[in-house]
């Protein structure tokens, strides 16, 4: 420990500490993953700008109200809830140390993903089908990267997934890879927090319009 | 929020060999109420705007306020009790990212719409051309 003493002697001597402390390993990987949430908070903001102002510009094409098919939307945010709530459970069976528990939660929530991901792929390819491609209007050039971009998240969130899984399963629950899990339930929280705006926003302001 | 006694010193970095985990570093989680509470509020908020759009008790207006609303208290939900944010986590430092992000999100939304509006407004076709100068 370095100190400084500062002159005049007259005054009381203050001790400055000039040395790092020691931090526990990964002392500060939730806070920096918590600060390139934010980060993608704002990819999600521009995007959602963007289909603010472009929405309503269909390009004599057609709307939402001829495109979306809401039952449809409520059956994916179903998934895509039913998945945060079983990631919630795998993140219990963490706390407890029960591995095999932490294993079938990820699988069930692996399973809710692919259908969020399976319905969405359904409704883009319905889109595309129907001539209402990202190419028809800049309401659905704005539309598909909105809901693509979230569609990638959730691609990649499972991909960690699956990695989380097989490191899971090799190395068991050691210290890096809770703080792993617990990253990975932040990314998988926070992307049911972005889609609450898409449906909100998109689907259902959209049958407003 | 939490009555997990896991929970109740997690946030304090100082606090090494807390609890029965045996590692330096705390893992926020939260017990089985907060998950079980956060998802039966998630369905009703989900459920209501979904209810008001496509039974439509509401004026145009109306219902886009409440889908609005319920959006809004939605993602509080999810963020305290998904998320588990509170204002001691990270020692504040997760609720002024948070804050600050909001801050600028707002800003840049509002400037969007603002200015695109008065764009679109003033980009109206004229109806009498011999107006141009």
């Amino acid at each position: 420990m370095s100190t400084t003493t500062l002159s005049p002697a007259d005054e009381p001597v203050r001790f400055y500490d000039f040395d790092e402390h020691p931090h526990p390993e990964g002392y500060s990987t939730m806070l920096g993953f918590w600060i390139y949430l934010m980060s993608d908070c704002l990819i999600f903001a521009i995007l959602f700008a963007c289909y603010a102002v472009l929405g309503g510009n269909f390009a004599a094409g057609p709307g939402p109200k001829e495109l979306f098919d809401l039952p449809l939307v409520a059956l994916n945010t179903a998934m895509l809830l039913f998945s945060s709530i079983t990631y919630g459970f795998a993140m219990l069976g963490m706390a407890r140390g029960n591995k095999n528990q932490v294993l079938i939660w990820l699988a069930v929530t692996l399973v809710f993903g692919a259908c969020f991901l399976g319905i969405e792929l359904y409704e883009f390819s319905e889109l595309i089908h129907e001539g209402a491609g990202p190419w028809r209007s800049a309401f659905l050039s704005s539309f598909f990267t909105l809901v693509g971009t979230h569609g990638l998240h959730v691609t990649f969130g499972s991909i960690w997934l699956v990695t989380l899984m097989v490191q899971v399963s090799r190395f068991g629950l050691t210290a890096a890879n809770q703080r792993r899990l617990a990253c990975l339930s932040l990314f998988w929280h926070f992307l049911d927090v972005i889609w609450i705006g898409v449906f909100t926003f998109v689907y259902l302001m959209g049958m407003l319009r | 929020m939490s009555h997990d006694p896991h929970t109740q010193g997690a946030h304090a970095h100082g606090d090494h060999g807390h609890g029965d985990h045996g590692h330096g570093v705390e893992i926020p989680h939260g017990s089985m109420r907060d998950y079980v509470i956060g998802f039966v509020l998630s369905v009703i908020l989900t459920a209501i705007p979904f209810w008001l759009v496509m039974a439509r008790p509401l004026s145009d207006g109306a219902t886009a306020a409440a889908i609005m609303v319920l959006a809004m208290v939605q993602i509080v939900v999810h963020m305290v009790y998904f998320l588990h944010l509170s204002p001691k986590a990270e020692g504040g430092w997760s609720v002024t990212a948070l804050l600050f992000t909001i801050i600028v999100v707002a800003i840049m939304l509002s400037g969007s719409l603002w200015v695109m509006y008065h764009l679109n407004a003033n980009m109206m076709p004229l109806h009498d051309p011999s107006q141009l100068p």
